[in-house]
């Protein structure tokens, strides 16, 4: 068993745990941050992204013992400052691009990564950006818009 | 689809990774990116007893160009390879072609030495350092030894590695002067892994003919394949050189196969066409 300590969100949280153990499962098992979800388990999905000192990865895809002393930044870390929707959220939200959800939180995050370096894509860059991400649900016409829409609000063009 | 039980050593120092691969020998496995290895153990394709855990030795991620060689090690992440703009500024193909490798989550993660060494033959890296015969250095307990690209790759899934041995460092030689690359590749979505793919290197004499030209593919053969494309272009002034004739000649000496994704006729027309587009791509970029 391992000893692993990570900060979430900003909280520094730990667990021990067996260094089988995926990131994903840590996040949702050992450390009850339930917002990362879990799809395929191979990396194909994109659901369980998560940003690792900053940047995304497939939280399947890594032992969290690996990641021992990292920042991570999850869906739930992606929220407003006041507790409400974050500007992606919030976009995600007027815009319609989700349906069943279970895609979004990896959606939210790797937008969250590439906006910040990307302030102001092209609708073809939107598409490239969620190119790792599966929904099964809307098609992804409103998940493009919803890029576009969070780039813009955070432009500040609200 | 989670991983099998395994012992997880984390070296501090290359020389303490050597002893620990050393010791468990073809029971240890090298854990960087991560990115191939933890799909098969989540998947249950493989169940190595030790996993040694090297995502510590910084001394291992660098990304350097000397004398004529992009050196990149193992734990340089794809995305930083292809962020890195002195390895861009010398050898343009790596950019190229690591801009297919999955999707940049992936790239976040996974290692060019470690796409290498995991040798897929859909893969894009190894196809790349065959391209420009470049070669991997392997270190164990007991010495070093640098294996060239063409006896790098054995079989699919299957690098000269030997247990106990951690693949160091990936050697891609600058081509010389008048050169130019270009990678394309055909998959069913964007990030998938290529049905084709192909990158062609050409360099081009004073007067801009052309002096040499060679492709390497993936997922046309168990290995990647380097093709001599100087028979079909060799001596021509470079915009009036027959690509598609180069194109035919590679479509004569691949041995594709049928499998779930194409057939063997469409990937060899792909190795055609595909083929013919990367030579004068790769003109222009020379």
């Amino acid at each position: 068993m391992h000893e692993v300590s990570v900060t979430v969100n900003g909280v520094l949280r730990s667990a021990t745990v067996p260094a089988r153990r995926l990131l994903s499962d840590f996040l949702r098992h050992d450390l009850g941050c339930t917002g990362t979800h879990v799809g395929c388990e191979h990396g194909v999905c994109g659901a369980c992204t998560v940003l690792l000192d900053g940047e995304p990865v497939r939280s399947c895809l890594l032992f969290a013992v690996s990641v021992d002393g990292a920042q991570l930044t999850t869906v739930e870390g992606c929220r407003a400052p006041d507790g409400g929707l974050g500007p992606v959220q919030r976009a995600f939200h007027e815009c319609h691009g989700l349906q069943c959800g279970y895609c979004t939180p990896g959606f939210i995050t790797t937008v969250t990564a590439y906006l910040r370096d990307h302030p102001d894509p092209t609708e073809e860059q939107a598409r490239e950006a969620i190119g790792g991400n599966l929904c099964r649900c809307t098609g992804y016409q409103n998940i493009v818009a919803s890029v576009l829409r969070a780039a813009a609000i955070q432009r500040g063009e609200a | 689809m989670k991983p099998p039980a395994f012992t997880y050593h984390r070296p501090a120092s290359v020389a303490d990774a050597l002893a620990v691969l050393a010791e468990t020998g073809p029971d240890g496995k090298v854990l960087a990116g991560g990115q191939s290895l933890v799909p098969v153990l989540n998947m249950r394709l493989a169940a190595p007893g030790h996993l040694v855990d090297i995502n510590r030795l910084g001394e291992l991620a660098h990304v350097t160009v000397d004398a004529g060689v992009v050196r990149v090690g193992a734990l340089a992440r794809h995305a930083a390879v292809e962020r890195d703009a002195a390895a861009f500024a010398a050898l343009p193909l790596l950019r190229q072609a690591t801009g297919h490798v999955a999707h940049p989550a992936i790239r976040n993660r996974g290692t060019t030495v470690g796409s290498l060494v995991h040798a897929d033959p859909a893969a894009e890296l190894p196809a790349v350092l065959s391209l420009l015969s470049g070669s991997v250095t392997l270190a164990s307990a007991s010495g070093r030894r640098t294996v060239p690209a063409g006896e790098f790759f054995v079989g699919p899934l299957e690098s000269a590695l030997r247990p106990g041995e951690l693949a160091v460092e990936a050697l891609f030689p600058v081509p010389p002067k008048g050169s130019g690359t270009a990678w394309l590749e055909v998959s069913r979505r964007r990030g998938d892994f290529a049905v084709c793919g192909v990158g062609v290197l050409v360099t081009l004499s004073a007067d801009r003919r052309v002096a040499a030209a060679r492709a390497a593919y993936v997922s046309v053969g168990p290995t990647p394949l380097t093709v001599d494309l100087a028979e079909a272009v060799a001596g021509l002034p470079a915009d009036r050189a027959d690509w598609a004739a180069a194109g035919a000649l590679a479509a004569a000496r691949v041995r594709p196969e049928d499998d779930i994704h194409a057939t063997a006729a469409y990937r060899r027309h792909l190795v055609a066409v595909l083929t013919a587009r990367a030579g004068k791509a790769a003109v222009a970029n020379a």
